[in-house]
Parts: structure tokens; sequence; C-alpha cells
């Protein structure tokens, strides 16, 4: 039996959570709590802010999460923390908050990439054992399958992330970041009826968002000038709503044809969605719509594992524990730039 | 805008890939054998959305095929095109892929070595990846990208078709694949399928990661085979114009794996 605990702060959430392992037993989640950074509307989170709150939240969430799991530090055994992808100043700011935890409690250290947290947490809580994973967030959009123990990126987003976009374009309609723009978009697309044409951008697994949301936004721009745009066909003024509900419906089709071009490419039926995004029930149900089409399912998680964790970190580090891996101090440094499929994945078969 | 009552195919269904289905049928006469390729209805997109692209691939695949044969690249004749339905008939192209080929040739020869060339078998081998290297590099100069370069999207067609001496090319090539030299590969064309991820490009970048791609899958299915696509290389330098900056360019590709390094 081992039990972890995880720091996460690659972006705007600071989240701590306590797991334990028991052998040929499901993962125990002990805690699992959050606070998130909120930038007015209209602005993002800069990276100077973000560590600001990160730093002075992560000792009363470390507390909290102590005292929710129910376990003393003596019971824990190793210390996970995001190494990255991630922003700099955030993802130093927990690192700093880890190092400081393994001395004072004199526990091990363990380093961990931020995507394959995301994806150790769904296969966990979902128990797809083998699927294509589409992983889509505000700093990431992959397509990710399992061979030779690495996750193997066979398509991605060529420019920004699905998350950034839908992030951005919250911002350019002044929408509230609270609780997340990407969920205020869901639920003014909801109220969408008209589908205007925007750009439709994929080269085989990759996609791309710049010219999606440089259009999109000039489009808007133009409406929140006062120029009346129209639908065509039904001459009904095309509202912010209908702008929302376009943006959605055809980045998410964008993402679901990469998904299913890597799924017939590796001849896989079973699809799991992780990261941020993936927390839109448009997108899916759409996915679901696909993968029942081949034949297969869709594996989604809900808000608590979706979004931004400190349990998934304290997953992933505590699998690579148990195979003996631990990031000595002098080398727990984080970084920006850390490619899902630079990870040993020792773990698996 | 309803989408149009599909049809009843009337052939076997050769290939189901992501985005399409190929079948085998005939057009217009009993012996006259067509590939009729669909882009069947995505219901988890918006049926606008689903018939705009569905039609755009289907008018620009059909494009690139016909801009092709005018232009002298060997690939199936476009029949008919319906894009509504996102069907298009076009040519069957009789003949092993290379890809078969090539492990039949793998297979049947352990020796010599594809790798040290020399005898008959192997020179002709050498001319038939210099054909590859001279076919994509035509492709390339009328600014076509294909895409998808794998060496199953590139077919051996025999030149005399239709004469009945040869009753099947497939088996002629397994034959030749096998050392029993009674026809020449030099009496193949090399032939491109398969132009559903195409586009019109005059970008090095492009070109390379075309040739990136193919290398790729090449050295994948085909391990022994290093050498082999040194020769498509080779020959491509000499048939393409721009070859000299896609080459250097093909080095860059090849550095960074086309992929990019993950911010955030």
């Amino acid at each position: 039996m081992t039990i972890a605990i995880g720091l996460e702060g690659s972006a705007n959430k600071l989240g701590v959570g306590i797991i334990r392992h028991t052998p040929s037993k499901p993962a125990e989640i002990l805690s699992n709590i959050r606070h998130t950074f909120v930038s007015p509307p209209g602005e993002g989170f800069l990276p100077k802010d973000t560590a600001i709150h990160h730093r002075s939240w992560v000792v009363k969430l470390v507390k909290q999460a102590l005292k929710e799991s129910g376990v003393t530090v003596g019971d824990v055994d190793c210390i996970c923390y995001t190494k990255g992808p991630g922003m700099g100043a955030p993802l130093q700011s927990v690192a700093v908050a880890a190092r400081t935890l393994a001395l004072l409690w004199d526990k091990p250290l363990v380093g961990v990439n931020h995507c394959v947290g995301h994806i150790e947490m769904g296969r966990e809580i979902t128990g797809a054992d083998n699927p294509v994973v589409l992983y889509v967030s505000g700093g990431n959009t992959q397509v990710i399958a399992y061979a030779d123990q690495r996750y193997r990126i066979f398509g991605e987003a060529l420019d920004i992330a699905i998350g950034n976009c839908l992030d951005r374009f919250a911002r350019t309609l002044n929408i509230s970041n609270d609780p997340a723009p990407g969920y205020n978009i869901e639920q003014m697309a909801k109220k969408g009826k008209h589908l205007i044409d925007i750009p439709y951008t994929v080269k085989g697994m990759d996609c791309s968002f710049s010219g999606i949301l440089g259009f999109i936004d000039a489009y808007a721009g133009e409406m929140l000038s006062g120029t009346e745009k129209r639908d065509p066909d039904t001459g009904e003024l095309i509202t912010p709503e209908d702008l929302c509900f376009s943006l959605q419906e055809t980045a998410f089709a964008m993402l679901v044809e990469i998904t299913e071009r890597a799924m017939a490419h590796v001849g896989s039926t079973q699809v799991l969605i992780v990261g941020g995004v993936g927390c839109n029930e448009r997108l899916q149900e759409m996915m679901g719509i696909m993968a029942r089409d081949r034949g297969g399912s869709v594996y989604a998680t809900d808000e608590r594992f979706c979004i931004d964790n400190g349990i998934m970190i304290a997953h992933a580090g505590l699998l690579a524990f148990q195979t003996g891996f631990t990031t000595p101090i002098d080398e727990s440094t984080c970084t920006q730039r850390f490619r899902t499929d630079e990870v040993f994945v020792k773990w698996r078969d | 805008m309803a989408p149009p009552t599909p049809r009843l195919i009337d052939g076997t269904l050769l290939k189901q890939g992501a985005e399409a289905h190929v079948y085998k049928s005939t057009f217009l006469l009993p012996d006259m054998p067509c590939v009729i390729k669909v882009r069947p209805t995505k219901p988890y997109r918006h049926a606008t959305l689903d018939m705009r692209l569905t039609k755009h691939r289907c008018v620009s695949e059909a494009r690139l095929l016909n801009r092709c044969r005018s232009m002298g690249v060997p690939c199936p004749a476009v029949y008919f095109v319906d894009e509504k339905r996102g069907e298009i008939i076009m040519e069957w192209i009789e003949g092993p892929s290379v890809r078969d080929f090539l492990n039949d040739y793998m297979d049947g020869n352990s020796d010599p070595d594809p790798n040290q060339g020399g005898g008959a078998a192997g020179t002709q081998l050498d001319t038939l990846m210099q054909n590859i290297g001279q076919t994509i590099g035509k492709l390339h100069d009328i600014d076509i990208i294909h895409g998808d370069l794998t060496t199953s999207n590139l077919m051996l067609r025999h030149r005399e078709l239709q004469a009945p001496a040869i009753e099947s090319p497939r088996q002629e090539c397994q034959g030749l694949a096998k050392n029993n030299i009674s026809t020449s590969l030099l009496d193949f064309d090399v032939v491109l399928i398969d132009f559903g991820l195409g586009q019109v490009s005059n970008s090095d970048e492009d070109k390379a990661v075309d040739l990136y791609v193919l290398e790729r899958a090449f050295l994948s299915t085909h391990p022994r085979a290093t050498r082999l696509f040194n020769i498509i290389l080779d020959s491509y330098k000499q048939n393409c114009l721009s070859s000299a900056v896609v080459l250097r360019r093909l080095q860059e590709v090849r550095l960074r794996g086309r992929k990019k390094s993950m911010i955030g």
C-alpha cells in the first residue's frame, strides 16, 4: 500500500490531491481539492499573477488536503509535482513548494508530465484499458495512442490549442472567466442555431485553430461595432450565441475527425477524452456518435478529473514511483516544454 | 438541407477508412471495372457542415486527379463525380501496390539483397525505384502535394494492360518478384492513387513533408530497403525542378520529425 500527494499548478488552477494504491484494487482518492485563479472578463491569466496566486494558496491547500484525507505526513510515501509542460512562473512556484515539502518531511520527489497525468487518471477512472486518447485543454491538443512504453502523439494542433482558441474568443465577447470561459461558451452555444461558415483546417491527423480564431474574432468584431449580420437562408440576425455554436460545431468536428483517423490507423474502437475541454458535453456527444458508428464507445470524466487537478499528478507519479522512479532534489526542475512522448512509461506492458 | 438518400452500391468493399469507403464495381459496361470512392455522411457533425465538407473534398480530389492526368502524372481517370452524394467513380488500376510487390519480393528473394543491388532483378528493382522518384518529381513540379504518400498508394500497372496475354498482372508481378523474370519490370508504370489528403501548393515545406511521409512509410514497412529509398531520392533530384530546395528542407524536416516542441 502506497500513498502519494500530488501538486499541480501548470496553469491557472492550483490542485492538491492525495491517492492510495493498494495492489489489485482500484486507486482510492483520499482528497482532491483545487483553487482557481480567475481573471476579469476580457483578460487572460498572466504568468506573474497566477504564480502569486499559487504561492499564496499552496500551504492552505496542502493542509486542507491532508486534513480531508485523514492520513498523516508519516503515511505519505512520495511527493509528486508537475514538471511540465505549462507556464513557467506557476510551474516554478509549485516546484518550490514540492521541494520544500520533500525536505521538510524527508520524502522522495517525483516529477510528473502533466499530459501523462491526465491520461493515467482518465484510464483509472473510466476503466478504458487501451484507448486512443484525445487530450484537449487550454495548452494542449493531441491525439495519442500507446505503443512500446510511450504515449505516442499521432496528431496535434499545429499552432494554438483548442482551449486557447475558446478562451480567447470568450475574451473577444467579454464573457466571464468564472468558472471557466469554455464553460460559458458551451452554455451560450446551447442557445445558438445558425451555423456560420468558418474555416475548417484539418491536415491528416493534425489540425490548426489560429485561422479559425482570427476569422471568428474579426466576424465578432464587426458585429460588436454595429454591423448587422444575417443568416443567408432565413434572413435572421446572427447572435453571439450563434457564433459560440458555430465555433464549437466546427472546431469539435475537426477534433472528432482527427481522432477517428487515428482510431482507424491503430485499429482501436475505444476513445478517451481528457483535459479541460473534455468536460464539454457537446464534444463528448459528438465523439460518442463517431465511436458508436465504429462499434466502440467513448470514455470521459467529469470536471473533477478533466480540469487540472492534483490527484492525477499524485496518481501518475505514484505509478512511476512504484517502478522505482524518483527525481533527486537537484534535478527537480520544471520545464515549459515537455512532450508527452518523452516519458518512458515503465508501468505498462 | 436534407442529405441525399444513400444509394446502394453494387460492388465489393475494398477498404473502409476513417473518411471514405472504397468499392470495386463496373462503369457503364459490365466488363469495365471501376472504383467508387464514397464519403459517407458523418452523423456527428452538423448537417450543413457535413454537406459542405463532403462536397468540397469530393470536388477537390477529382480536380487533383484531373490536373495530374492532364499534366502526365499517372493516376486513375475520373469517370464521374456526384459531389452531393460524395461519390467519385474512377478508373480501376489493375496491379499490385508497390507495398505488396516489395513484400513479395523480399519474401521470395533472400538473395540478392535489395541493399546490394546487382543481378538482373536488382537492376530492375533500381529502375522501379527510379520510376517512383520520377513520378513524385513530376507531381511536385506541377505543385501537387499528395498528402499521404505510402507504398500502398503507389500502384504498378502494366503498360499493355488490356493485352489478353496478361491475365493477372498481380500474378505476373509475383512471378517477377520471385525472380522468374518473364516480363520486365520496365513494362510497369508507377500510378499514384488516393488523393484524399492532397492539395495544391508550391511550398518547399509541403513537398519535403510529402517525401518525409514516404520515407517513414517506406522504411517502416520495408526495413531492409534503405538503399532503395536513396535511389528514389536520387531520381527525384534529377527529375524535379525544385528538388534542391526541397531536399534541403527534407533534412530539416527529418531533424525535427515534423513535430513542434510542446509549449504549455
